[in-house]
């Protein structure tokens, strides 16, 4: 393992400097489940790791009129040990509280999982499906990209070199809307997605006003299956109407065959499980 | 858990006490292989092969052995070079050639993660940088990696210089390391004599035993040529043998100092590195440690052989089984020996059938060269035989235990390889398996939410071995006694052979102090495997107690200067038959004696050992959407002879029947076409966890061993035989098709239901 550098930064402006400094040879260390697992494995070399936990917009939530702002490392515990975020943001609190066992939730983040970029990643779908956007730093300031552009690759975000994810805004919604989260493994726990879903409702007067489905394990990225989710915009409901966008939901995943699962499996996969997040969201709504 | 245990005429034997190195594993004070640091100790590291199957053209180690830091770099030129002499000893046999080229390859890598080089150096990191630094030109050659492969005409051969054994005759230029066929009357007209003849192929992948401890060598070389080795292995002479045969050094310059062991289930009883931390240390003047990660494990340890089984099993109208035939072809890896003899005792071993027709083929394959792994040989061919049980049964229409019942193996039968069966409880077991609470539970076969659930039964048979064990006892002066013993304790082996001194003492568990030794402080002990140890060990540690007491009397007698035959010891009591007034406690005795040490030293090596036979059922809830199943409920019904420690008798049923089913549903080496395992991380390995399990229920059935004073056999293989196909019948009985190649994955459930 080549040795690198360990930098803690305490403020946004001095993790951009070093982030800057080092390029593409420095990482961000936040939870480190992907990081140190990937440093220790010879994926890359790094010279430098900047820990970005003694920064304190990284590992704060806080509630605005409009948004929920959760610091980009904050652990997932944080999340769902809280019950106003569990209240109003299921999908996340689903995803939140699957991520590896309950060793790695009280130290991996949302942030991070989006970092990673992983395409089977079980936190991307449900921010997609969340509207979240990314609040990203870097020498040129502060910018802000809808969520679903994050992720441009396997193992690849839409940042630059110096830039950072300092947190990830989530609008608030109202009653009527709810979300929900599932994934395929073949064991129980600790595994990682072969196929995975997330879906978010919004009801009104009995119709869907707004649909959002996203799709992981099944693309390069995590998709936002936008087609398959208008689909749904101004209908009920119906077993007919969901099952016709899961079978859309199910054309729009592209995977491939390798260990985890063959490509039949996973499109297989997309259908039932966008139908039944689907149908969990909209029974969230109902309850 | 049940467990059905009969009250005994036991004071120890029978009771749970709390394991003598409990403390020290719950607290993790315990030192396991990699914990241990000696002074001026350096760090190894190894080159792997990156290739299924390649010929080394050459290897420059110049620039590693320049880098700051490094101490030595070696390649198999260090090693001495063998001949092809057979070695053998329990659980595992094959030429000094193989020995020594598995632990570093010489001119052919017949593998991925084969080793060709190894760097010694101040830190891991160093080591691990100057490995890179190495550059070997490989002739790369195509692998086979099955044994449909590895048998056809054209394959690339693994070893040219190889000479296979065809049925006795000598074949060169073949990928068949063995053929054997055993054959018991005439076989062709028995089955022309059946009313019902039904034949079944399964296919497996290979597996490996996911012990969680990696493999780890620590040596030093010192300048008397002694060679100290500290390591994690389930036979501590097993692995002085193998180190000193590797290193051509007589065995009494070589120590093997057993560290605690974090798993094993056969496939810590080869060397890898052991012999690699020796030479390292030679060429460095200082003491080595190398480990290997979890990948260097997957790839290049031992893991339990995949391959082809076909089992054929004719009846007459009534269901007697008259004819039975098996064709069995296991993969070895690049090194032979893939458990063919085994795997033939085992296939038709829980039925009596008079005519036989076994033939068995140890095939070379581009993996690495299989180890032992829970009963060798028979998981594979349990799969198919109990396949072909639970189809006639159902075409038959004929009851799944009431069959095996009118076929039963018993005290007498004779067996596929000819002796008969001493005193056996498979028929016992199958009648507990019918009265079982499980057995006679109702299994709604729709769940309300979707699911379909389908319910299993299979039987499995391990043969169990005796073999060589030593046991030394002292007796302290508070009147406690230590216990040394060479067999490494992997699953409570400590606590049940001091149980078994301590019965015969008529003192407390806790009273006997047991310890494992390394090879120059105990007698020869064979390895912890072949479900031995609580048997063998026990037997000697047996032994040892009654001399102990002989020791005692003789001692007592001149205390009191009477007659040794007027001395009586019961329950740790000495005392005189005629004069009543003469009495003293084992500690008042042990405090009070002038003569000297009170020592015992006693050893086995026991030819025989009575088989193991066990039945599960399963019940398990399939999701048809997505192909996903779940064992719902699981109970392990066996014959235990006599449980020692009942909780690490049903502990070795639980986890036999944990790695079965992981096994049948989850568990494979996934191979791309060149000869690489892509899944070679637990992540991606999926080996079953708790939440996939119900609580494994247990019966134990106890019909005691004729071959040992209390009863005792070996109980810790048998177990991982029933799971697979015990599954399997039960995704039988689920969804109406059998799915008979492993892993019973989501993805193949899912195709099989959407074909139907």
């Amino acid at each position: 393992m080549h040795p690198f550098n360990y930098y803690d930064p305490r403020t946004v402006e001095e993790a951009v400097e070093v982030l800057k400094k080092f390029g593409d040879r420095a990482k961000c260390l936040a939870g480190g489940t992907d990081v140190l697992v990937q440093t220790r494995g010879e994926r890359y070399e790094l010279d430098a790791i900047v820990d970005v936990k003694k920064i304190p917009e990284l590992t704060s939530v806080d509630w605005t009129n409009d948004h929920l702002i959760i610091g980009a490392a904050t652990p997932c515990y944080v999340l769902y040990e809280d019950p106003k975020v569990c209240e109003a943001f299921p999908g996340i609190i689903d995803s939140a509280s699957l991520i590896g066992g309950i060793q790695i939730q009280s130290r991996a983040s949302l942030g991070g999982n989006l970092c990673n970029a992983s395409p089977s990643a079980d936190g991307i779908c449900s921010l997609i499906v969340h509207e979240a956007e990314c609040v990203i730093a870097g020498p040129n300031g502060i910018r802000e990209i809808p969520v679903e552009e994050m992720c441009v690759g396997p193992g690849k975000n839409a940042m630059d070199e110096g830039e950072f994810l300092v947190s990830i805004k989530l609008p608030l919604k109202n009653s009527f809307f709810s979300s929900s989260y599932e994934r395929f493994i073949p064991r129980n726990e600790m595994d990682i997605a072969v196929a995975a879903v997330a879906s978010s409702v919004s009801l009104e007067n009995g119709k869907i006003s707004s649909c959002r489905i996203a799709l992981a394990a099944v693309g390069p990225t995590p998709i936002f299956a936008e087609e398959a989710s208008k689909m749904l915009i101004g209908k009920e409901p119906t077993e007919e109407n969901i099952k016709n966008a899961s079978n859309k939901a199910k054309e729009i995943a592209s995977p491939i065959s390798d260990m985890r699962g063959t490509v039949e499996h996973r499109k297989d996969l997309i259908e039932v499980l966008t139908r039944r997040t689907l149908s969990k969201a909209v029974e969230r709504v109902s309850v | 858990m049940v467990s059905k245990v009969k009250k005994s005429e036991y004071k120890v034997i029978g009771t749970r006490p709390i394991r003598h190195d409990g403390y020290d594993k719950v607290t993790g004070r315990a030192q396991y292989g990699a914990d241990i640091k000696l002074p001026g100790m350096i760090y190894g590291a190894v080159l792997r092969s990156p290739h299924a199957h390649a010929k080394i053209k050459n290897i420059d180690t110049s620039k590693a052995e320049n880098m700051n830091g490094v101490f030595a770099v070696m390649t198999a030129k260090d090693l001495p070079r063998l001949t092809d002499k057979q070695r053998g000893n329990s659980e595992e046999s094959g030429s000094e050639k193989h020995l020594s080229e598995n632990v570093m390859a010489l001119d052919k890598v017949l593998y991925k993660g084969h080793v060709v080089a190894a760097v010694s150096a101040n830190d891991v990191n160093t080591a691990r940088e100057a490995i890179k630094k190495i550059i070997v030109d490989y002739e790369v050659l195509k692998p086979v990696i099955n044994v449909d492969q590895a048998m056809d005409k054209d394959a690339p051969i693994l070893h040219e210089d190889f000479i296979g054994d065809h049925l006795g005759k000598k074949v060169k230029n073949t990928n068949i390391a063995t053929y054997n066929r055993y054959k018991i009357g005439n076989v062709d007209d028995a089955f022309k004599k059946c009313d019902l003849v039904v034949e079944k192929e399964v296919e497996l992948q290979t597996v490996h035993q996911g012990y969680i401890e990696p493999h780890s060598g620590t040596a030093i070389w010192d300048e008397d040529d002694r060679v100290k080795v500290w390591t994690s292995t389930q036979g501590s002479f097993t692995n002085r043998d193998s180190v000193s045969k590797v290193l051509s050094l007589d065995v009494s310059r070589v120590k093997v100092t057993p560290m605690e062991i974090g798993g094993g289930f056969g496939g810590k009883i080869p060397v890898y590195l052991e012999p690699i931390a020796a030479v390292l240390s030679k060429k460095s003047r200082r003491p080595v440690q190398l480990v290997m990660s979890r990948t260097d494990v997957f790839d290049a340890s031992g893991p339990a052989p995949g391959g082809k089984v076909i089992v054929k099993i004719g009846v007459d109208k009534n269901g007697k089984m008259l004819a039975g035939y098996a064709d069995i072809r296991l993969e070895a890896g690049g090194y032979p020996e893939a458990f063919i003899e085994a795997a033939a005792k085992c296939v038709f071993s829980c039925y009596n059938i008079p005519s036989m027709d076994i033939e068995a083929y140890d095939v070379l394959v581009n993996k690495p060269s299989s180890a032992p792994y829970r009963a060798p040989g028979s998981p594979q061919v349990a799969f198919a035989t109990e396949t072909v049980v639970d189809e006639i049964c159902k075409k038959l229409d004929m009851d799944l235990i009431d069959f095996r019942l009118l076929n039963v193996a018993e005290k007498g039968t004779r067996t596929a390889l000819g002796p008969k069966y001493r005193k056996i409880g498979l028929k016992e077991v199958l009648e507990a398996a019918k009265k079982s609470d499980h057995w006679n539970s109702k299994l709604e076969k729709k769940s309300g939410n979707g699911k379909v659930r389908g319910r299993g039964i299979a039987s499995g048979y391990w043969f169990n071995i005796g073999e060589k064990s030593a046991v030394n006892l002292s007796l302290n002066m508070d009147g406690t006694v230590i216990l040394t013993e060479g067999s490494t304790d992997i699953g409570g082996s400590r606590a049940s052979i001091a149980m078994q001194a301590a019965e015969v003492l008529g003192i407390n568990a806790e009273s006997v102090r047991p310890s494992v030794v390394d090879t120059d402080s105990i007698g020869h002990t064979d390895v912890t495997g072949g479900s031995r140890t609580t048997y063998a060990t026990g037997y000697a540690a047996y032994k040892a107690a009654h001399m102990l007491i002989d020791e005692i009397t003789s001692k007592a007698a001149k205390i009191w200067d009477i007659s040794e035959d007027d001395i009586k010891y019961k329950d740790g009591i000495i005392s005189s038959r005629t004069d009543s007034e003469l009495n003293m406690t084992l500690r008042e005795f042990a405090d009070q004696n002038p003569f000297g040490p009170v020592v015992s030293s006693a050893s086995v090596d026991l030819e025989e050992a009575a088989g193991g036979f066990g039945t599960h059922i399963v019940d398990l809830e399939i999701d048809p959407e997505t192909g996903k199943t779940d064992v719902i409920r699981y109970t392990v019904l066996q014959d235990v002879g006599k449980a020692i420690h009942p909780s690490y008798v049903e502990g070795q049923l639980q986890g036999g029947a944990t790695q079965g089913i992981g096994w049948a549903l989850n568990e494979e080496y996934f191979m791309s076409d060149d000869g690489k395992m892509l899944n070679s991380s637990y992540l991606d390995y999926r080996m079953p966890i708790a939440l996939d399990l119900p609580m494994i229920e247990t019966v134990l059935i106890e019909v005691p061993s004729e071959d040992h004073p209390f009863g005792v056999r070996g109980v810790g293989e048998t177990p991982i035989c029933p799971p697979v196909p015990a599954i399997s019948n039960a995704v039988n009985d689920a969804i109406g098709t059998r799915i008979l190649s492993t892993p019973i994955k989501a993805s193949k459930i899912l195709n099989t239901l959407k074909s139907m």
